[in-house]
């Protein structure tokens, strides 16, 4: 295996064009800017489409059209311009079309926007959240498959430390295992056939083949969710075993805490970490299991306190969960604040374990 | 012109003055009486039939009463958000370059909620072919005000008639696309009289052949009548269309 030093955002674009990534869409906005320009750089020589899409509603539906002739398709944004695109990507979880929808976010705020949506209807988004880029590459391709498995939209979680940071990395095609075949597919064959085919929020099919309708499909639809919120929640944990405090962070957040606690356990403090690695479906029953023992549970995130309602939902007990994130966002507005910085999350940490609540 | 008594049951009931067919029918369309949109769909799917694409043709649907033919269409389709056709048609016309790509879409559904989608499109030269049924209002949500509605017109949300200084001036979309490079064809033509449906048709035709040329971007405009949305009665629609969106919209050929 050989390593090659790449910034996030080329990483992530050569990994999504591994996995067959051949349509991409999208429209500039910062730190997701990088994954557009790698794309458009990069798509024609894998006899792929990049469009500069001329809004973020725009580049979305049309990677909901790639994806229903049957494409890879991806889309990307963060924040606001993710926000355009809630009504397609709900749209696209109703009627069942697969693309990736690449957050660079600026931060940690769209926690609620990914794993609530601002969509409508009955549906859930498969987030990824990567805590560095090495594991942004696998889950790059990772995404692509669970969408393709489950016919749904799905959301990379990413942030300014992903795309803009350098590591040595590896690139090559992931094999996460066989998927149904895409049977469902506008190809136009259909026609004149009396089988053409259909791709309809409301599943009303052709009049000489009625489908469920809306009430039936959206009933299969949110039965479908519930089955993946059963088997694909992912998360890593350590040193739950004898902890007295547990932090539970995410994305890169995530990769600070694992390096404090190492610190505060090297200096004789009884503590671990547990990290969502996917925001939906959220780890819930392992988080259960891994505060079940322990004295004090703390969230931290870079935001007001959006996973802190997942963490309350699912802890063994929720009147140990104490939060010491916050929002913190650098004077740019791109990218992190002070907050993001080991010896600080250290002091909330060491604060909330003397006694403090909210530092 | 009359407006129509709602009070009374319709004096005028409408007469099934002929009957066509197309093999690429499903069933019956769920249109009111008089309205314009299924002799639209008929001259699209002959269309289809005459250029012997039927079996690599796809569609996308916005919405609208027309909406409903997904159902009877034996094509494949893709029914898309509001407004958003042209840009999902993108998306399938870029990974499936040999296949013909068209939208339908209302005035509403493409001249109000979507006309960036059609503009832009339109202007990066797709080679697809949008169909726009312009019927100057919201059809399928009752007859309200869209942004085709001609001067003077009388909707659910200008009862008093269109006036430019309350509601501004209609927008004459067509023109605006045959203005863009990258635009290959662009007609109007209207389905309101015999001789109208075989102009259109013909236009429907010319539209196709400049997509699968691949020559650009290809609109065709067709004025479709909705007595129910313009509350008239169902035998005076064509002659109220005529006198009022014909006027404002004028029939032909806007490319060269
Ligand atoms: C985002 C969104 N807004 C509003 C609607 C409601 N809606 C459904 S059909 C329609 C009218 C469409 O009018 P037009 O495209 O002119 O079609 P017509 O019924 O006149 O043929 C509207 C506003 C919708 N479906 N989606
Ligand atoms: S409301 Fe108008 S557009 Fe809709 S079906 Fe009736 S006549 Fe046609
Ligand atoms: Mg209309």
């Amino acid at each position: 295996m050989t390593l090659e030093l790449l910034e996030g955002s080329t990483a992530i674009a050569r990994s999504a064009i591994a996995a067959g990534c051949r349509f991409f869409a999208g429209y500039p906005m910062s730190p997701f800017t990088g994954l557009l320009e790698n794309m458009s750089q990069q798509m024609p020589a894998a006899g792929g489409v990049c469009l500069n899409a001329e809004s973020e509603i725009e580049g979305v539906n049309m990677t909901l059209g790639a994806a229903a002739a049957g494409a890879r398709a991806a889309t990307g944004s963060c924040g606001q311009g993710i926000a355009l695109m809630q009504e397609a990507i709900a749209e696209a979880a109703l009627n069942e079309t697969p693309f990736v929808v690449f957050n660079m976010a600026r931060n940690q705020q769209d926690y609620f926007q990914s794993t609530r949506g601002g969509g409508w209807g009955d549906y859930r988004t498969i987030t990824l959240a990567p805590k560095d880029v090495p594991e942004a590459v696998e889950h790059t391709q990772l995404l692509f498959h669970l969408a393709d498995r489950y016919r749904a939209p799905v959301i990379f979680y990413g942030d300014p430390l992903l795309a803009q940071t350098r590591v040595g990395v590896s690139i090559e095609a992931l094999d996460f295992g066989p998927l149904p075949p895409k049977d469902w597919v506008l190809d136009g064959t259909g026609g004149g056939t009396g089988r053409s085919r259909q791709i309809w929020t409301w599943a009303m099919g052709k009049a000489t083949d009625p489908g469920p309708g809306p009430d039936g499909h959206w009933r299969a639809i949110a039965d479908k969710f519930d089955a993946i919120d059963k088997v694909e929640s992912r998360f890593e944990q350590a040193h739950v075993d004898d902890a007295e405090t547990l932090v539970v962070a995410f994305g890169s957040a995530a990769k600070f805490v694992e390096y404090v606690v190492d610190e505060l356990r090297a200096d004789g403090h009884r503590i671990g970490w547990f990290r969502p690695v996917t925001l939906w479906p959220f780890p819930g029953e392992a988080l259960a299991a891994a505060t079940a023992g322990v004295r004090r549970v703390l969230v931290f995130e870079l935001n007001a306190g959006q996973m802190l309602d997942d963490v309350r939902i699912h802890a063994a007990d929720r009147s140990a969960v104490r939060f010491i994130g916050g929002v913190s966002i650098a004077e740019s507005g791109l990218a992190y604040g002070e907050l993001m910085d080991a010896p600080v999350i250290r002091d909330r940490i060491l604060a909330a374990i003397t006694g403090g609540a909210r530092p | 012109m009359s407006v129509i008594d709602t009070s009374q049951p319709p004096s005028q009931p409408a007469k099934k003055v002929a009957e066509f067919s197309s093999p690429l029918l499903l069933g019956e369309h769920s249109l009111c009486p008089g309205c314009g949109e299924p002799v639209a769909l008929r001259l699209l799917l002959e269309v289809l039939q005459e250029l012997d694409i039927v079996q690599r043709t796809i569609g996308v649907v916005g919405h609208g009463c027309y909406g409903s033919f997904v159902r009877i269409m034996d094509v494949d389709v893709l029914q898309c958000l509001h407004g958003r056709a042209p840009s999902c048609a993108t998306g399938i016309k870029r990974v499936r370059p040999d296949r013909a790509v068209f939208t339908m879409q209302g005035d509403g559904d493409m001249v109000n909620e979507g006309l960036q989608e059609v503009l832009h499109t339109a202007a990066r030269g797709e080679k697809i072919t949008c169909v726009l049924l312009n019927n100057g209002v919201f059809g399928d949500t009752g007859g309200q005000l869209t942004a085709t509605t001609v001067l003077g017109q009388r909707t659910k949300t200008s009862l008093e008639g269109r006036d430019a200084e309350a509601h501004g001036h209609p927008i004459p979309v067509a023109d605006l696309v045959a203005g863009l490079p990258g635009t290959a064809y662009v007609a109007r033509g209207t389905v309101a009289t015999a001789g109208s449906v075989a102009q259109t048709k013909r236009m429907l035709r010319r539209a196709f052949e400049a997509q699968l040329s691949g020559a650009g971007f290809s609109l065709v405009e067709i004025l479709t009548m909705c007595p129910t949305g313009w509350f008239v009665p169902a035998p005076d629609g064509p002659g109220y269309l005529a006198d009022s969106m014909e006027q404002a919209y004028p029939l032909g050929e806007l490319t060269t």
